[in-house]
């Protein structure tokens, strides 16, 4: 951060839960938004330089949503994700270094190279994954809230959390997503599924992947779980709306739906050529850019119903602070160790390996995560 | 979770791993353990229960999901009383929706719960194939040692009830292929408890297969607590003409072949090998060096299963043990039938052992 204000409360008080957010958290948020898109621009970069291998899926333009939302719970309450996974693991905390390299395939990644761009894992900040089958981490969001449950309710530890599960729209038509809602309303389970949807799957507009598109939170709504639609470009009307459901689904124990409209600026995939969709759609997208509009909203006076707690300078210096902190995690990967074959290959298989798993040869432990 | 120390059988140690808050246990595999032969007769399914129950009362972690687990007492009465005695929080039925319970019993494991998850039918574990081979065997690796899935899946495998061909299946011909799970099957009562028991300790994803055609089997099983280790063959009979090597159900079948190849004269080892990951490569290994012939029973199909790849262990580790090719007693080739008949012939018997016991050491 760049500076600090003496003022944190909002100029007008209007009854909503961003009322009480402190000039400071505003502009941390703007610096998280602004961190996730910095640090894609330079993923994009090191993976058309073939720095990054494999699929590589960018969350440019959807930055309201990971840190609207994430923002809205504590710190240890269990979040999991599909594989467009960098900026809520950002969001989350986790260091662009570990991130970046990560991507790299560096042992300084949080998975130690072994996961990749869609397998952004943080046990410390209770990130249970990135995972790359399209509704495969909804059943599981569905036992992370299940666990957490079970933990107050029969063990008698702990407190009531609320786990939060994303997914794409595109995650939507899968039987495991359906599965997930209707045992997560069935067993009054607290997690949340939060849809950001970009209006594709993949390459295929939502009108023509799923029925009844206008209308997602019905999904919801038919299995008895409380749906609501949030704009996802403001991310202080995201605060707004989901902050009262996520506490809301934590008191009561109970599943929450969220269709969460976004749209994402790149491709699909870094594979993407995009001959779905035209460039006027993306620029007329742009024109909504939340980054954009809550730097305009601190930056606007108060008469005129902004906050008023950041300069031009500021907003300058916090994004070349943050280029600075990008560029860093991108030389920190570059300089990264390639993992050893002999500790690696073989290690973080079995918890518990025993001789004869395989016949060839021998599971071992490698070396501790580097996040441990 | 962080508030919880996994508790500790008598006898048993804590190991630490990054990836498990509160450890887990490893039981004292060098005890010895209790008498086989007694007069404790009980059934399989009621040896299933026993390990079940007395791990959930020493860990409050453990819970039970499944279809018909809890108020139906058990679609075969494997759970029956155990609702009763540990409440529906921990006694859970669930719906029909496999991909479902056993992708979000995976989260509750890498949470840091000890889930046991009743597959009715390994035959159902199919619908489920993305949640318990991408999710369960591959979570510790792809997240660098942060997360693990301490979790057991268990249910019926294999045909014998004539209930034809999407109902009969052995997954074990399949699943073995994955690295990351553990897999146990054991072929009577007092191995069902002892493995089972290990099985829920076990810090790794266990894939254990039971039989429909085996719950009803009745022997003797010790009240007292104990634990099988993985990876340890036990030689059901002796004898230095010929290895027959099986693991699950057709272990009996081979046993009753022993029988009349005795009767012929000849005598053989019998290995029953109860895991099949981890596989006692060393136990079969030290049997061929006494005999110089095998047969492998194995009641999964023969392309690209658990007995091909014996055979390519054997043949990297005894080929000049050898006196003989080794032999194979598969499950026909084939979809599995309905007629009593055909069904008969497609499953490994004794008949097609004894027979191939006869090829094998002509």
């Amino acid at each position: 951060m760049t500076q600090a204000s003496a003022s944190t409360k909002s100029p007008q008080s209007t009854g909503k839960p961003s009322d009480g957010l402190s000039d400071d958290t505003l502009r941390k948020w703007l610096y998280d938004m602004q961190l996730i898109r910095e640090f894609e621009t330079r993923t994009m970069q090191a993976y058309q330089q073939a720095k990054i291998g494999g699929f590589c899926h960018i969350y440019s333009g959807q930055e309201a949503c990971a840190v609207g939302t994430i923002n809205s719970v504590n710190q240890d309450d269990p979040v999991v994700l599909a594989y467009r996974d960098h900026g809520h693991a950002l969001a989350r905390g986790m260091h662009p270094r570990a991130c970046m390299a990560e991507m790299y395939g560096k042992l300084e990644g949080c998975a130690k190279g072994k996961g990749g761009s869609m397998h952004m894992f943080d046990k410390p900040n209770w990130l249970f994954g990135g995972h790359g089958i399209v509704g495969a981490q909804t059943p599981l969001g569905a036992g992370l809230a299940f666990a957490a449950r079970y933990e107050w309710e029969v063990l008698g530890k702990g407190k009531k959390k609320v786990a939060l599960c994303y997914l794409g729209d595109g995650a939507i038509d899968q039987g495991a997503f359906h599965e997930a809602l209707n045992l997560a309303s069935l067993f009054s389970i607290p997690v949340i599924y939060i849809i950001e949807n970009n209006g594709y799957s993949m390459g295929t507009a939502i009108h023509r992947h799923t029925a009844n598109h206008e209308n997602l939170i019905s999904r919801g709504q038919s299995y008895g779980i409380k749906s609501i639609e949030i704009d996802g470009f403001d991310i202080v009307d995201v605060y707004d709306q989901f902050k009262p459901l996520a506490d809301e689904c934590r008191d009561l124990q109970r599943p929450g739906f969220v269709d969460l409209k976004t749209y994402r600026y790149m491709g699909h995939s870094m594979s993407d050529p995009q001959k779905y969709r035209t460039k006027d759609e993306v620029d007329t997208w742009k024109e909504k850019d939340s980054i954009a509009a809550l730097a305009s909203r601190l930056m606007t006076a108060k008469s005129d119903g902004g906050r008023e707690c950041l300069s031009e300078d500021d907003w300058k210096a916090m994004r070349s602070e943050i280029a600075e902190i990008v560029r860093d995690a991108v030389q920190f990967a570059e300089n990264g160790t390639d993992p050893d074959v002999g500790a690696e290959l073989y290690s973080d298989v079995y918890i518990h390996p025993v001789p004869n798993l395989s016949p060839m040869g021998d599971y071992i432990h490698g070396d501790k995560n580097p996040l441990l | 979770m962080t508030t919880l120390t996994a508790p500790t059988p008598p006898g048993a140690t804590r190991h630490d791993h990054p990836a498990l808050p509160g450890g887990y246990a490893v039981p004292d595999f060098d005890k010895p353990l209790p008498p086989r032969e007694g007069d404790r007769e009980i059934q399989y399914r009621e040896a299933l229960r026993e390990a079940m129950s007395e791990e959930m009362r020493r860990d409050e972690r453990v819970f039970l999901i499944g279809e018909e687990v809890a108020e139906y007492n058990g679609a075969y009465k494997v759970s029956q009383g155990m609702l009763d005695e540990f409440g529906a929080k921990r006694i859970i039925d669930s719906p029909i929706s496999e991909n479902g319970f056993a992708g979000m019993s995976i989260g509750a494991a890498m949470y840091g719960l000890r889930p046991i998850v009743e597959f009715m039918s390994w035959s159902f574990s199919f619908v489920a194939a993305d949640a318990i081979l991408n999710n369960a065997p591959k979570m510790l690796y792809m997240s660098g040692g942060q997360w693990g899935c301490p979790i057991v899946f268990r249910g019926n495998d294999g045909a014998g009830g004539q209930l034809a061909s999407t109902h009969s299946w052995c997954v074990e011909g399949l699943y073995a292929n994955v690295p990351g799970l553990k897999i146990a099957i054991p072929s009577n009562p007092y191995d069902a408890k002892g493995l089972l028991k290990t099985a829920i300790l076990d810090p790794d994803p266990v894939f254990f297969l039971e039989s429909e055609r085996m719950l009803g089997d009745k022997a003797h099983v010790p009240e007292e607590e104990y634990y099988i280790p993985f990876g340890k063959a036990r030689l059901v009979r002796e004898g230095g003409d010929c290895t027959i090597i099986s693991w699950g159900r057709p272990v009996n079948f081979a046993a009753e072949a022993c029988e009349r190849l005795a009767a012929d004269g000849i005598e053989c080892d019998l290995l029953d090998m109860r895991t099949i990951r981890p596989l006692d490569m060393d136990a079969v290994v030290e049997s061929i060096k006494k005999t110089n012939r095998i047969v492998i029973v194995d009641q999964s199909w023969p392309f690209g299963g658990v007995a091909s790849e014996v055979i390519s262990q054997i043949t990297e580790q005894a080929f000049d043990w050898l006196d003989a090719p080794p032999v194979r007693v598969n499950t026909a080739d084939v979809p599995t039938p309905y007629a009593k008949g055909l069904e008969s012939a497609y499953l490994p018997n004794p008949d097609r052992i004894y027979d191939a016991v006869k090829q094998c050491t002509a």
